[in-house]
C-alpha cells in the first residue's frame, strides 16, 4: 500500500535511522552550537537556518494563505503574499459543499477502525514476542519486517480483487483490512519496545501485595503502556487518513471516497472549469491540519518508541 | 530458554505450565497473523500466480486465464517500454535520494552548527513539510506551479526571466521531472535531517575538541570524524530513500493528472496501476509488480540482515 507502506517505513524511519547512534541515550541538550567559533560565523550561519526554514515552510505558509483569499485576489496575476482582510469563506464554501461531511465521515470511520483493530492485533502480538520465547517467534518477526518493505503498488491489483471476492468494494471494512494489515507491522515493532520496558518484576510486585493476575496488568501494567499505545495509535490514525492507492483502487463510489480521494476529486472536477483555487486550498488545509497538529503532538514520542523497539527485545 | 522469569503465585503444575509456555504465544500473534496472511499474504500469492497467466479479450467476458508459464515475464523483458520506465524510475530514484541526503545532511549539519532560536524555527518548518498530508502537499505545489498564477513563474518573472511567464512546466517530460524532484526531495528531507541530527549529536564532543587542538581544519573534522561516525545512520537513511523512491505513486499520478503525457512521464508505480486498471492485463501488471518486488525486497535485504543479526544479540 504505497502511501501507506511508504510512510510505514518513513516513519519507521528515525528510530531506525538513528538507532545506530541511539540517540535517546547520553543526548546532551544545549551544548550544541557552542563549540567555539568565530562570532560573525555563527550569525552568519543562523541567517542561513532562518533563511533555508523560510523557503521549506513556504509551501505550507502558501496553503493556508490562498484558502484565506478571496478569488478575486486569487486571480489576479500579482500574487497576495498576506492574508489581511482575508476570510473564512472559503472554508465556509467547502463544508457546506455535501461531500466534504461525507468523505470527512468515511475517512473517520476508516481510521478509526484501522486504529482499533492495530492497536488490539498489535499489543497482543508484542506482549507475545517480548515477553515469550516460542518456536516461530523469529519468522514472525522477519515477517513483520518484509511486510513493511512491500510496495503497494506491487499488490493493489490483488488485493482489489481479495476485497472484491468479500463483497466489501466501496465499504469501510474492505478498505480497513487492508490498512490494517499495512499498519500492523509497524505498531507491533514500535509496542514491542514499550512492553519491553516495562518490568515484569512490578506485575509480579502487585501480585504479591494481593492482585490478581488481569488486576495487576490493568492496574500496573496497562498504564505505563499508555503512553505506548497513543504513540502508535496516533500512528496508525495518521496512516488510514493520508493513504492514496488503495484508497483510490477500493473506493470508487462518490459517496464512500476517504478525504484524500475527495481532494483529488475534487481538484479534477473543477479543473473542468476555471480551477477554484481558494477552495481548493481550504479543502487541502482541512485535511492537513488534524495531521500536522496530531504529528508534533507525538512525534519526538514515536521517535522514542521506535528507538525503544529497535533496542530492546 | 526460559526468557519468562513469569512466576505464578503458587507453582502450578508442570503440565500446566508448559502448555501456557506453549499455546498463549500463539493465541496472541493469532489475530495479526490472520489479517496479514489474508490482506497481504494471500495476495502476494494470487499476485505471483496471476503473474503466469494470460489475460487476453476472452478473459474479460469470463473465460478462466490460461497458465502460460514465463511468457508474461518472457514479453516483458522484450518490451522495449517497460525498459524506458525502469531506466526512468531507476534514474528518478537515484537522484532524488542523492538529492535528499545531500540536502539532508547539509541541514542537519546546519541545525547542529546555529544556536537555539535558528535551530528551533528550522525544526519546525522540517516539521511542517514533514506532516503535510502527501495529497494536500501535491496539491499546493500544483498551485505553487500553475502556469497562470503560480508563484513560482511569477517569481521568476518578477527576477527577470520574462520567458517564464505562463510556462506549463508539466507539459514536457524534463521539467515535469524536475517539478517533481522538487516535491519528493522537499517532503524527504526532513526525515533524513532529523535522523543524520540525531546521530550528530551522538558524536563525542571531547573526540572533535581533540581533533581541534591537533590542529584539524572544519573539513577534515567533517570527512574524518563525523561523517565515519554517523555512517550507520546515513546507510539506513539512504537505503530507506532507495527503497520509496523507486515507488513513488501518489505524486507522479497527481501531477500527470495536472496534465502531462501519461507515456512519457510514467515511473513504475504508474505504470503498474495503468496496466492493472485500465488494460485489465492482470497477467502483464502482476509481472511487472513481482518484478518491483523483487527489486525492493533485493534492496532491503541488507537492512533486514542487520536487523536480524540485532535480534540475535
Amino acid at each position: 500500500m504505497s502511501t501507506t507502506a511508504a510512510p510505514v517505513a518513513r516513519a519507521a524511519g528515525p528510530a531506525v535511522g538513528a538507532r545506530g547512534a541511539s540517540p535517546a541515550r547520553g543526548r546532551r541538550r544545549g551544548s550544541r552550537g557552542n563549540r567555539p567559533r568565530g562570532h560573525g560565523t555563527r550569525t552568519l550561519l543562523g541567517a542561513v537556518a532562518v533563511a533555508v526554514a523560510l523557503v521549506w515552510a513556504f509551501p505550507v505558509y502558501w496553503m493556508v494563505n490562498s484558502a484565506l483569499l478571496s478569488n478575486v485576489q486569487l486571480q489576479s496575476l500579482t500574487p497576495t503574499f498576506t492574508p489581511f482582510g482575508g476570510s473564512l469563506d472559503n472554508f465556509t464554501a467547502v463544508i457546506s459543499g455535501s461531500s466534504f461531511l461525507t468523505a470527512l465521515r468515511v475517512s473517520l470511520l476508516v481510521s478509526l477502525v484501522t486504529v482499533a483493530a492495530a492497536l488490539v492485533l498489535a499489543f497482543l502480538s508484542a506482549l507475545a514476542i517480548s515477553r515469550f520465547r516460542f518456536r516461530g517467534r523469529k519468522s514472525f518477526i522477519v515477517a513483520v519486517l518484509v511486510v513493511q518493505m512491500l510496495p503497494a503498488e506491487g499488490l493493489f491489483i490483488a488485493q482489489y480483487k481479495l476485497v472484491g471476492s468479500l463483497n466489501l468494494l466501496n465499504t469501510v471494512l474492505g478498505v480497513s483490512i487492508i490498512y490494517i494489515a499495512a499498519v500492523v507491522p509497524f505498531t507491533i515493532w514500535m509496542l514491542r519496545g514499550f512492553v519491553a520496558g516495562v518490568p515484569i518484576e512490578l506485575e509480579e510486585a502487585a501480585m504479591v501485595d494481593g492482585l490478581g493476575r488481569t488486576q495487576a496488568f490493568l492496574r500496573i501494567t496497562l498504564p505505563l503502556l499508555a503512553p505506548g499505545l497513543v504513540a502508535s495509535g496516533v500512528y496508525a490514525f495518521l496512516q488510514a487518513w493520508n493513504e492514496f492507492t488503495v484508497a483510490l483502487v477500493l473506493m470508487q463510489t462518490a459517496d464512500m471516497q476517504t478525504l484524500p480521494i475527495w481532494l483529488r476529486t475534487f481538484l479534477q472536477s473543477s479543473a473542468a472549469r476555471e480551477t477554484d483555487w481558494g477552495q481548493v486550498m481550504a479543502a487541502s488545509t482541512l485535511i492537513a491540519v488534524p495531521v500536522i497538529v496530531f504529528f508534533l503532538l507525538v512525534q519526538s514520542r514515536m521517535t522514542s518508541g521506535l528507538v525503544a523497539g529497535a533496542v530492546k527485545g | 530458554m526460559p526468557a519468562l522469569t513469569r512466576a505464578a503465585p503458587p507453582p502450578p503444575p508442570q503440565t500446566r505450565r508448559r502448555r501456557r509456555r506453549t499455546v498463549v504465544p500463539y493465541a496472541l500473534v493469532a489475530g495479526a497473523v490472520a489479517i496479514l496472511v489474508l490482506a497481504m499474504g494471500y495476495p502476494l500469492g494470487w499476485q505471483v500466480v496471476t503473474s503466469l497467466k494470460e489475460f487476453g479479450l476472452e478473459q474479460q467476458f469470463g473465460q478462466p486465464a490460461e497458465f502460460v508459464g514465463l511468457r508474461n515475464y518472457a514479453a516483458l523483458a522484450t518490451d522495449g517500454y517497460l525498459w524506458t520506465v525502469v531506466a526512468r524510475s531507476v534514474a528518478f530514484c537515484l537522484v532524488n535520494a542523492g538529492l535528499t541526503l545531500a540536502v539532508g545532511i547539509g541541514i542537519a549539519l546546519l541545525m547542529n552548527a546555529v544556536g537555539r532560536f535558528p535551530r528551533l524555527v528550522l525544526q519546525i518548518s522540517m516539521l511542517l513539510a514533514w506532516a503535510m498530508p502527501v495529497v494536500a502537499a501535491m496539491t499546493v505545489w500544483r498551485w505553487l506551479f500553475d502556469w497562470r498564477r503560480g508563484v513560482v513563474n511569477w517569481l521568476l518573472d518578477a527576477a527577470g526571466l520574462h520567458g517564464f511567464s505562463g510556462h506549463n512546466w508539466l507539459e514536457r517530460p524534463a521539467s515535469f521531472f524536475l517539478v517533481a524532484t522538487i516535491i519528493v526531495v522537499w517532503m524527504s528531507v526532513p526525515f533524513v535531517a532529523f535522523s543524520v541530527y540525531a546521530g550528530l549529536t551522538q558524536v563525542s564532543e571531547e573526540v572533535l575538541e581533540a581533533a581541534q587542538l591537533d590542529g584539524a581544519s572544519a573539513r577534515q573534522q567533517l570527512t574524518g570524524i563525523i561523517l565515519p561516525m554517523i555512517r550507520p545512520v546515513l546507510s539506513i537513511v539512504l537505503l530507506l530513500q532507495l527503497i520509496w523512491d523507486l515507488r513513488v505513486f501518489a505524486q507522479i499520478k497527481m501531477l500527470q493528472d495536472a496534465g502531462s503525457t501519461p507515456s512519457e512521464t510514467n515511473l513504475l508505480g504508474t505504470y503498474i496501476y495503468q496496466l492493472g486498471t485500465g488494460s485489465s492485463d492482470f497477467g502483464m501488471s502482476s509481472a511487472v509488480s513481482i518484478f518491483v518486488l523483487v527489486l525492493t525486497v533485493a534492496l532491503s535485504s541488507f537492512y533486514i540482515a542487520a536487523l536480524l543479526r540485532e535480534e540475535e544479540t
